[in-house]
């Protein structure tokens, strides 16, 4: 689904590179955790996969495309294969929880019909029958990552990228979040979240992949978050 | 849904950045009406022009009784003299160039300047011998005024070869100065246009990143991304347009129009129906640069 082939990023010329000769293969359906410190280039692997930004040299490949050579109107199209979240959420405060995850239909042009029928149906998957007509402020921070996760899903796409989901959330909140994210990698979507969370990696025992200063250091299948700590 | 959902979007973006907005409207309102009005300007000397040089001639003064020009020391043209310069302008070499001739005698011209001037003071100061027999000359080509001139200057009997395109000129450009004017006013105004429209879309982008960062993130299209901006530019350029029509619709009815039937009928001048014509111009010219504008501004703020 997602594969690295020596791939390095540099940001500034000269400057050490944020990701360093990266070799990795995730499969579809698989769950993936991205472990190791701040500046370890955890978000530069998750921006490299949105083509955000593009690799310096070797190859990235996503959902069978090339990602070096995808024209920049093919993106769009792209993305609609990923979903993303993030620590801060990035709701619209103005929009209600139903508009939130309705706005990713809306802007890829969907008709009405099918945004009455899928956005329910992805609020339910999140646990959040029920609150359509709330506003993000009106919300705890687990609920306004359900509806973040909602929007993400609402597309259906494949592949499930979180940037630290749990990051702003207390253990409690992160678990149910953690069990959300399970569910959804059950039903068959390929899930990576980047965590500095130790008791959740602990916890699950899923693929660890570790970086630390742009290199990949760690590759273990049902990892812990590490000795190195 | 995608249309109603661009328009709502366009509609926020509107009224979040409204004192922006009606900047826009201003500015476009005003440099459009310049660039009209020189446009009608130049509309209105082609017009004039047309209408006085079909009725302009050349006036071929025959010497009077008491001259002081020195080629008329001999005093007043002689018979001779007249039918001399009668066989020149049928010979073949200007015939050609002449449409009609008229010969006014002294007799017609004091009787044209006694109407005129009828209970003048002017009047009691002259009599008929002071008056000028005259050729009217009307040329096929008005321009050829000078082959004309040419041939008949100086010959016996004739005071002066007067072109009354030449009374006409200085009007000319004075209104031709006046279009440059409003002209050079057009393009100041609207590169101020262009400043401000960028100006606009880019508060207007920033102002709404958290939105266009999601619609990035969830594969909206870049036109999908950059419409509502680029038509928010286009809408208040249009808003613009048509306030400047409608100001130059009133301006040509009530000002031009109005005091043409008052004052001087024999005056053609511009119509309400050249308005019109200019309109859909003038529009599609503010439409296109604020599209541009904002196209231009986007790809340096919204980026892939």
């Amino acid at each position: 689904m997602i594969r690295f082939d020596n791939v390095t990023k540099v940001y500034a010329r000269g400057a050490r590179p944020a990701l360093h000769d990266i070799s990795l293969e995730i499969e579809r359906e698989e769950f993936v955790f991205l472990v190791g410190a701040s500046g370890s280039g955890k978000s530069t692997f998750l921006r490299l996969v949105l083509r955000e930004e593009r690799a310096t040299s070797g190859t990235v490949f996503v959902a069978g495309r090339d990602l070096g050579n995808l024209s920049n109107w093919k993106v769009p199209a792209l993305r609609r294969q990923i979903g993303a979240v993030f620590q801060d959420f990035r709701l619209l405060p103005n929009k209600t929880v139903f508009e939130n995850v309705a706005f990713a239909l809306q802007v890829t042009g969907r008709p009405r019909h099918q945004i009455r029928t899928t956005v329910p149906e992805a609020l339910e998957l999140v646990g959040l029958a029920g609150k359509e007509k709330r506003r993000p402020h009106e919300l705890s921070g687990g609920e306004q990552q359900r509806v973040a996760i909602a929007r993400a899903m609402v597309n259906r796409p494949p592949i499930l990228l979180a940037d630290e989901p749990t990051g702003n959330l207390d253990p409690t909140t992160s678990l149910g979040i953690m069990r959300l994210l399970d569910r959804i990698n059950r039903t068959g979507t390929t899930v990576v979240m980047a965590t500095h969370d130790d008791e959740i990696v602990d916890q699950m025992r899923k693929r660890v992949i570790e970086l630390q200063t742009g290199d990949l250091v760690r590759d273990q299948s049902r990892g812990v978050y590490g000795a190195s700590r | 849904m995608r249309f109603q959902f661009i328009a709502s979007e366009i509609w926020i973006g509107l009224r979040r950045n409204l004192s922006m907005t009606v900047a826009v409207i201003i500015v476009t309102f005003v440099s459009l009406t310049f660039i009209g009005s020189a446009a009608l300007l130049q509309t209105q000397i082609g017009k004039f022009k047309d209408d006085w040089y079909g009725k302009v001639e050349v006036s071929v003064l025959l010497c009077p009784v008491n001259s002081a020009k020195p080629v008329c020391a001999s005093g007043e043209a002689t018979s001779e003299q007249i039918a001399q310069i009668e066989q020149v302008l049928e010979s073949p070499e200007i015939a050609p160039e002449i449409e009609t001739v008229t010969f006014e005698s002294k007799a017609e011209a004091w009787e044209s300047f006694a109407d005129r001037f009828e209970g003048q003071w002017l009047l009691s100061q002259v009599s008929e011998e002071d008056m000028n027999a005259s050729f009217r000359i009307k040329l096929t080509d008005p321009s050829n005024y000078q082959v004309i001139a040419d041939i008949l200057t100086g010959r016996a009997g004739v005071e002066e070869v007067q072109d009354q395109r030449q009374i006409l000129e200085p009007i000319f450009r004075v209104l031709g100065g006046a279009t440059l004017v409003a002209a050079g006013l057009a393009a100041v105004m609207l590169l101020a246009a262009i400043l401000l429209i960028t100006t606009t879309i880019r508060l207007s982008a920033l102002s709404r990143r958290r939105e266009t960062g999601i619609m990035r993130l969830v594969g909206a299209s870049n036109f999908f991304i950059r419409l509502p901006f680029m038509l928010e530019g286009a809408i208040a350029a249009l808003i613009g347009g048509i306030l400047s029509v409608t100001g130059l619709w009133f301006a040509v009815k009530y000002l031009v129009q109005a005091q043409q039937s008052s004052t001087m009928q024999w005056v053609p001048v511009v119509t309400t129906s050249e308005v019109w014509r200019l309109a859909p111009w003038l529009i599609i010219t503010a439409v296109a640069v604020a599209m541009v504008a904002s196209a231009l501004t986007l790809r340096r703020y919204l980026k892939v």
